[in-house]
């Protein structure tokens, strides 16, 4: 068991492990909204936005985090706002404003040779370099996410599934679609120390996208999303340390592998059970496993 | 209550109502005074804005002008007074809910927010579950339901909000004989409970013959009022113009407004 226990001697596996856990698991929760609102590419955008307002906070000595910050909710807004206006559709707001937002990071950092080593980690992520306040910060924004989902949890769920009660009940639907793109903008920025802009989408839809195959509830699907993105960030991050290769991608890759085995193998709506389900008198009706259900609200 | 204008009477009043989305107008210039406990069937070709009436009820079709009032009251004030059964294509049916879980999002409101339901809503959700016959269901997950099963639990979903107005778009289509029989059961039920109902329809034989009134709407509200007077052929002709089509069969004969032709039950 050594090759379990030993890189734990060292001070940076375990901040690193750390930080993938709790990347992970906030990923994982939020990738249940990614999956069934269809944010994929808006997620993608956004990741890839955030990077000139990394390059620009890192010229000007500000904080990176901030200037992520501030760059992705730009572009989340900016997306919504000219798909809203209806003349141009989301996808093609989405394209113009992510591929636009990228180049102008490419053409900063290609002002100045000196900091492209520096930047690299931001675009495939740099566990190693995780110190204890980035630590500090991804799981107190990661706790704040949780609260937030909690507590606003049946209301996000009915504009998610239902816009048109939601809207004829008279809640706030642009309000709380605003707010599902803010807390996925957090997310992102928080994420992109670990595993990089580029490879960020991956945790965001991999670990939801396999939990949706195993479960066909809402909260259930969050959870193990999120236990699933802990747990391929926890096994990626060894795989990596003991291969040698780059944590981010190991771990995309991971969870991409886990993601194709349940898409194969699940017992609900994996490809052999569609086989095995083919036969019985049963075609049509619910699929036989249900999640424990204790309480009203999946 | 004397000294009341007309527009003040209790039930549903839509009063100069235009309305539609961006520059066209979809529906001028509707006046209807609906009392309570009245079932409406709502009928015209496809595009007349049978839907955007629903939807302008509803608060969802922005109006351009006019208002809509519910016992004298605008309706904007009191939408929790209102439920509505949206058409089958707007749903995403591989949401992962289940039937019980739709069901109780009528109930949300009711709820409010940072509260989670509690036994009242729980059993709220049970008992409509079971006047729609789906209580045995309740756990599954909705796409794997039948079109008629997932249409029951939409209606358990408007039963559980005790509205006093419910809208209905094309709740027959796509559903089964057994359905449609228990749909039409309920909302006679519910009408005679003082429910104002308005449900569209391309199925106007039907409409024809479980409505206490026919709204025939061609961007503007053509004729309004009961079948007997309003089920005409010079009505018919004025609403559906070249689009209706009437099938000899026998003794019967079969009217069907624009679009859906044909048995889309599953």
């Amino acid at each position: 068991m050594s090759w379990l226990t030993d890189p734990l001697g060292y001070d940076f596996v375990l901040r690193a492990l750390a930080e993938v856990v709790v990347m992970g698991a906030t990923c994982g929760a939020i990738g249940a909204y990614v999956i069934v609102r269809r944010l994929a590419f808006i997620g993608d955008a956004i990741s890839h936005a955030v990077f000139p307002g990394i390059v620009l906070a890192y010229l000007a000595g500000l904080s990176i985090f901030g200037g992520a910050l501030v760059a992705g909710l730009i572009t989340a807004f900016g997306i919504a706002v000219v798909a809203r206006g209806g003349r141009i559709r989301e996808d093609a707001a989405i394209g113009i404003f992510f591929a636009a937002a990228f180049a102008l990071g490419i053409v900063l950092i290609s002002t100045r040779q000196t900091f492209q080593g520096d930047l690299t980690g931001f675009l495939i992520g740099n566990l190693q370099g995780v110190s204890a306040g980035d630590i500090a910060i991804s799981a107190a924004v990661g706790l704040a996410i949780i609260v937030v989902l909690a507590a606003v949890h049946k209301e996000l769920v009915l504009v998610s599934f239902d816009r048109t009660l939601a809207s004829a009940l008279g809640y706030p639907v642009f309000a709380l679609d605003a707010l599902l793109l803010v807390i996925l903008t957090v997310t992102i920025v928080v994420s992109i120390q670990a595993v990089g802009i580029i490879l960020v989408l991956a945790m965001l839809v991999t670990p939801a996208a396999t939990a949706r195959l195993l479960v066909d509830r809402f909260v259930p699907m969050m959870a193990l999303g999120s236990f699933l993105g802990a747990a391929v960030g926890t096994a990626g991050y060894y795989l990596s340390f003991h291969l040698g290769t780059a944590s981010g991608g190991t771990i995309v890759l991971l969870a991409t592998a886990v993601f194709l085995v349940t898409f194969v193998a699940s017992p609900t709506h994996g490809l052999l059970g569609h086989r095995l389900r083919r036969h019985p008198q049963h075609a049509g009706t619910s699929p036989t496993v249900d999640p424990p259900t204790g309480h009203q609200h999946g | 209550m004397s000294g009341m204008s007309a527009t003040q009477a209790a039930g549903l009043a839509l009063e100069g109502v235009s309305a539609g989305y961006g520059a066209g107008i979809v529906l001028e210039d509707v006046d209807l005074a609906i009392p309570p406990g009245t079932l409406v069937g709502v009928i015209g070709p496809n595009g007349s804005g049978k839907s955007t009436l629903l939807k302008s009820i509803l608060g969802l079709a922005p109006l351009t002008t006019g208002t809509v009032l519910l016992d004298g009251r605008p309706v904007s004030e009191q939408r929790d007074r209102l439920a509505y059964v949206p058409q089958r294509e707007a749903v995403d049916w591989s949401f992962p809910v289940s039937a019980e879980q739709v069901v109780m999002m009528g109930r949300y409101p009711r709820v409010g927010w940072l509260r989670i339901p509690g036994s009242s809503d729980a059993a709220a959700v049970r008992d409509a579950l079971e006047r729609v016959a789906m209580a045995d269901l309740g756990s599954s997950q909705i796409g794997a339901l039948s079109g008629g099963q997932q249409q029951r639990v939409f209606l358990a979903r408007a039963l559980v909000q005790e509205a006093s107005v419910l809208l209905l778009d094309e709740p027959m289509t796509g559903v089964d004989q057994t359905t449609e029989q228990l749909i039409i059961g309920l909302l006679k039920e519910l009408r005679d409970g003082g429910t104002t109902i308005l449900h569209a329809t391309h199925d106007l034989e039907s409409a024809a013959e479980i409505s206490d009134q026919l709204c025939f709407v061609n961007r503007r509200v053509v004729a309004y009022g009961p079948p007997a007077e309003t089920f005409t052929p010079s009505i018919l002709h004025a609403t559906f113009g070249g689009e209706l089509l009437i099938v000899q069969a026998g003794d019967h004969s079969h009217v069907h407004g624009g679009g859906h032709h044909g048995p889309s039950a599953q």
